[in-house]
């Protein structure tokens, strides 16, 4: 082809929806000379897009899976492919009517209309349902249907009426060029194109693509059976592609869509088929299209049964058929979230993969963003492509987390569900002890890391009466009282925690202190010896990241983090790292044990080897000591609240540590202590906030209150955005909260897991000035002050200790007070002392 | 009226063609398979006939036990009953096989009339409805497009066309006729029927009991894909420039006059 360019700003690979997406909005961002290729032809290439059933329920727990969809959806408003249709969650048994409760207020809390329909109810919306057969259901009004082929050529084609893009079809990328571990172009079957920029579009070929290239991607095609029913008499006289609401019958992990004269019928409950993306044929080989696999009749068989249960005389017209049937193919990854940004891997290699119809235009929007160095307009960041180590970048884990999660499409999830598959990959050199202790293990990004110990089960005697109990199951599940227990016990005497899933940075050479001051708000050129707390910041003055570094030499830095934050969070320094400082990710070599509760001093002065010396004792320093006749680096700071230490010992010494503190402690009361107590309710007694629950891109740090009595002089990035938040009122207050009844309405106390709505005392939605809604950010038990504790940002008026508003929970509001904008055990942090 | 349908599992296709690495079978793992369109036809103008007339279909397949999949697919549009000749994997049968085997099962059930289609989509024998009405001793008409039977069940009329001319012969019954696509348009398969054939029962008859494998059948040695076919598009020129080939192309193929 004479016209195909060799040169491009940007090659996006992938013409479905997030390829369209993504060239448009490169386009409005003054992008010029970018290519999208596709080995298929247009408007169809045959991805999943081609296949999709194009509808949109707004309804989403995750606040990146709402934000995501909310854009999406907006943007196919604009492009005029949007019908809305209303859409309804019907319940067949009592654990879905209280999960459709929590549905309904989890709208609430986002802003989307919703409420909650009889069986009677249902029927007069849906009139060819069977009401006997549902409890009730769910209406959200606001779901709709898509074109999304049509919404991808509008966008494909504005970007060529703005002489942005070139549009290369049938092409195959045989290969993507990397020099230095920078991506310089890619070889198609019709020629080869240099340039600085890949994206990766290419749904379930993405892991594939990406490999051309040398990079990972967890994500794995999947079978989701689909089959088309018609034609359908009732449907006849209507106009349009859809009259009535979709049906998501979800206890059978299926919808009932209209489609013209058809009704489409979808599972997500059949058995779960993972496709190796080498079996996809070429879109020469499809019979229909390389992700319209063969329909396997037998899997869906049960799904019709209970398909004709719902709608027995529509589905069951002996005259109307089986019109289509496929095996669809689409894109899943370990935890159900796109994996968007610039590969660790390659510079210059970035994916937009797994997003399906209904985060697509949002994907595209949120890459393009990412590309032209801006902060995007929806937080991504738990949809970055870092957050995956590498043991997670594996095709068995992508495909065990599928297998395991495709079932739960429609299930109902809890907010600590645990997944089962491939465990345990990552243990601590602790874990065996752990587990001779009785630990519940959770998983944190593949780590098994001890939640709570069940050799504490005697605690729960003594501390009979303050332990918190939850008599509802739900809040139950995946909860222990030991938990509160450890937690008490911890105050009295000590715990040992163990957080060697921490992440583990080190940052060395000349250029180490320059860069990392680049990135803290903290001042970091202080005295060797010294721990400092600091956040990262975006251009915005948004958070990106929350970690403590410690100054271990004149060049030489160690940066803690959290295991699941550590993938994201290298990438973020190593990428502004200039060529005279190194990043290390030593977390494997290392192990951390935290000591902390009144005797923890006692303890160690107790371990008390010939030759040991004193540990760093000022809070905030740290240094290499010897105890036990090993090389400990203690830090004094602490994340429960009581006076101790981090203690880091190479992983092949963290037994000996532990045995020896063990030892030592018996006398003194020590405790093992779960992350249950380290992550939620020491930390919420004291009022530290984690990120990804209140620290994220949206919020400041003097929206957070973690704005510091004074600013350093170095520049740093976020700087003035942070400034410029200092100098004016902030929109909202992050403030800890009680709940001061938990009796419903049945009269079973109920206590909040978190991302609950508040409410003003009028039972109103609370939104900030910039258009934030207040929920909750953590919550958990506060055993020594004896309170269920919430965090929320609220809006300054209504920030005051003392304010009363109301939280919703499962459908019922529950009356809260504003406690603290700090710590509500020990607010003065004299027991850290 | 009782039918007996002959089907046969055959790899669906669509796309271009491939086959296994030792050439001898057709690529299947992304394409699946099905029965030949003839035989689709087959089995729905079988289930018109027994709608109007009375009396049910039976579905036979000689295959695998993964032909069960094929069979169940007739019994949801409408067969009654299905029985499945099963071979043993990898081993072959032409078409004086295949009759054999089958014609025990036709024999032994009193069927009026035995449809199968014209001819098997993957090898294209066009050989087993004639060996099968010959070992059972019938007759037979072949490539028939239309089937009309008489009011009172004794015998049909069985069309089929060629150059423009239409032949119409009539058989009495028993007979065995082979159809051809577009005798009719094959329905789909409803929910309901789906669900009853899922739970209906397939006899299942070992090949051994019901017939044997003759020497000199066809057998297959291997496959081969041949050359694509030539592009049939000519470009005839650009713009207003090309009208006038364009005309000329239309009047030639009789599209004006």
């Amino acid at each position: 082809m004479s016209d195909m360019p060799t040169r491009a700003s940007a090659v996006v690979i992938g013409a479905g929806i997030v390829g369209n997406s993504l060239v448009y909005h490169l386009s409005e961002l003054g992008w010029r000379d970018v290519v999208l290729v596709d080995k298929g032809p247009l408007p169809n290439p045959g991805g999943s897009t081609g296949h999709a059933s194009n509808f949109i329920f707004p309804i989403e727990y995750s606040r990146l899976m709402f934000e995501l969809t909310r854009d999406s959806t907006e943007q196919y408003k604009a492009l005029g492919v949007f019908t809305e249709s209303g859409g309804i969650e019907v319940a067949r048994t009592p654990e879905r009517m209280q999960e459709l409760k929590r549905r309904v207020t989890k709208a609430k809390g986002w802003g989307i209309p919703a409420e909650h329909l009889t069986p009677e109810g249902v029927q007069k919306l849906v009139p060819y349902l069977d009401p006997g057969v549902i409890l009730g259901g769910g209406y959200f009004p606001t779901v709709g249907v898509v074109d999304s082929l049509r919404a991808g050529t509008l966008m494909r084609e504005r970007a060529q009426a703005a002489g942005a893009l070139s549009v290369l079809s049938g092409a195959e990328v045989l290969d993507i060029t990397t020099e230095a571990g920078r991506v310089t172009g890619i070889v198609t079957s019709k020629g080869e194109i240099a340039t600085d920029n890949v994206v990766i579009c290419c749904g379930v070929w993405s892991a594939k693509v990406a490999a051309l290239a040398g990079a990972r991607l967890a994500l794995t095609p999947t079978v989701h059976q689909m089959i088309s029913v018609g034609p359908i008499g009732l449907f006849a006289g209507t106009t349009g592609e859809i009259s009535y609401p979709i049906v998501r019958d979800v206890d059978e992990g299926m919808y009932e869509r209209q489609h013209g004269g058809d009704m489409e019928v979808g599972s997500y409950m059949h058995r779960p088929i993972i496709v190796p993306p080498e079996t996809i044929p070429s879109n020469e080989e499809a019979v229909l299209s390389p992700t319209e696999f063969p329909f396997t009749a037998d899997d869906f068989d049960p799904q019709l049964a209970a398909s004709l249960e719902l709608m027995p005389e529509l589905l069951g017209d002996e005259k109307a058929g089986i019109r289509y049937a496929i095996n669809g193919l689409i894109s899943m990854t370990p935890d159900g979230h796109p994996l968007l940004g610039e590969t660790p891997e390659v510079k210059g290699l970035w994916t937009a993969a797994a997003s399906w119809i209904k985060e697509g235009p949002g994907c595209g929007r949120a890459i393009a963003e990412l590309m032209s160095g801006k902060v995007p307009t929806v937080d991504v960041h738990e949809a970055d492509v870092a957050r995956f180590y590498p043991s997670a970048r594996s095709t068995g884990f992508a495909r065990a987390r599928a297998a395991e999660a495709f079932n739960k499409m429609y299930g109902i999830v809890h907010p600590a569900e645990q997944y089962e598959s491939l465990r345990p990959l990552r243990t601590t050199p602790l874990y065996e002890r752990a587990k001779d202790l009785g630990a519940v293990f959770y998983e944190t990004a593949r780590w098994e890391r001890p939640y709570w110990y069940a050799s504490n089960e005697p605690l729960l005697e003594k501390y009979a009466g303050r332990l918190m109990e939850r008599p509802a199951e739900w809040e139950s599940r995946w909860w222990s009282p030991v938990i509160n227990a450890e937690h008490l016990a911890m105050r009295d005497g000590a715990g040992l925690v163990d957080l060697s899933a921490f992440s583990i940075l080190d940052v060395a050479g000349p250029g180490a202190l320059g860069a990392l001051q680049n990135l803290a708000v903290a001042q970091l050129d202080v005295p060797v010896g010294r721990t400092v707390y600091t956040p990262f910041l975006n251009d915005a003055g948004g958070f990106v990241a929350d970690l403590t570094i410690m100054r271990l030499g004149a060049s030489h830095f160690r940066v803690v983090t959290g295991g699941a934050d550590g993938g994201r969070d290298a990438k973020w320094i190593s990428d502004r790292l200039p060529d005279n400082a190194q990043l290390a990710d030593v977390s494997s070599a290392w192990a951390t044990i935290g000591l902390w509760g009144p005797r923890a001093g006692d303890i160690l002065a107790a371990v008390n080897r010939d030759g040991d010396q004193k540990p760093p004792l000022p809070f905030g320093t740290t240094g290499i000591f010897e105890l036990g006749g090993a090389a400990v680096l203690g830090s004094r700071i602490s994340y429960v609240g009581e006076f101790g230490w981090e203690l880091h010992v190479p992983a092949d010494q963290a037994g000996h540590l532990w045995d020896l503190l063990w030892d030592a402690g018996q006398p003194h009361g020590l405790v093992p202590v779960g992350i249950g107590v380290y992550g939620t309710t020491a930390r919420l007694e004291k009022g530290y906030r984690a990120f990804g629950a209140e620290l994220t891109p949206e919020y400041n740090p003097v929206e957070a209150g973690l704005a510091r009595p004074k600013v350093k002089a170095a520049p740093f990035i976020g700087k003035e955005a942070y400034l410029a938040a200092r100098a004016t009122a902030p929109a909202a207050v992050l403030c800890t909260l009680t709940v001061d009844s938990h009796t419903s309405a049945d009269g079973t106390p109920r206590y909040m897991l978190g991302g609950e709505p508040v409410l003003t005392l009028d039972g109103a939605r609370l939104v900030d000035s910039h258009g934030r809604p207040s929920y909750v950010t953590s919550a958990g038990s506060g055993p020594s002050v004896g309170r269920h504790l919430l965090m929320a940002y609220l809006p300054p008026d209504l920030s005051a200790v003392g304010t009363p508003l109301l939280v919703e929970y499962m459908g019922e509001p529950y009356p809260v007070t504003v406690a603290s904008q700090g710590a509500v055990f020990d607010p003065d942090g004299s027991r850290m002392r | 009226m009782n039918i007996l349908v002959c089907v046969k599992r055959v790899p669906t296709v669509g796309g271009a063609i491939t086959l296994t690495a030792d050439s001898r079978a057709i690529d299947t793992k992304a394409s699946g398979f099905t029965i030949s369109p003839h035989e689709e036809c087959a089995v729905e103008e079988a289930v018109r006939l027994a709608e109007r007339f009375g009396g049910s279909v039976t579905v036979v397949s000689l295959g695998p036990v993964e032909a069960e999949e094929q069979l169940r697919a007739c019994l949801a549009l409408g067969a009654a009953a299905a029985v499945l000749v099963e071979t043993s994997p990898g081993v072959e049968t032409g078409p004086m096989a295949t009759a054999a085997a089958l014609s025990s099962v036709a024999a032994s059930g009193g069927f009026d009339l035995i449809l199968l289609g014209n001819e098997a989509s993957d090898t294209g024998g066009y050989q087993v409805g004639i060996r099968l009405a010959h070992l059972l001793g019938r007759p037979v008409a072949t490539g028939a497009k239309a089937i009309t039977v008489s009011d009172d069940g004794s015998s049909l009329a069985a069309s089929r066309s060629y150059r423009g001319v239409t032949e119409t012969f009539t058989l009495p019954l028993p007979c065995v006729v082979t159809v051809k696509e577009g005798i009719n348009l094959p329905r789909y398969p409803s929910l309901p029927g789906r669900l009853r054939a899922k739970r209906a029962a397939i006899k299942r008859v070992p090949v051994e009991a019901a017939g044997h494998v003759s020497a000199g059948d066809v057998r297959m040695t291997s496959l081969r894909v041949p050359d694509a076919p030539r592009k049939q598009a000519t470009v005839l020129g650009q713009g207003p420039a090309a009208v006038p080939a364009l005309v000329a192309v239309l009047a030639e193929i009789g599209v004006i006059a």
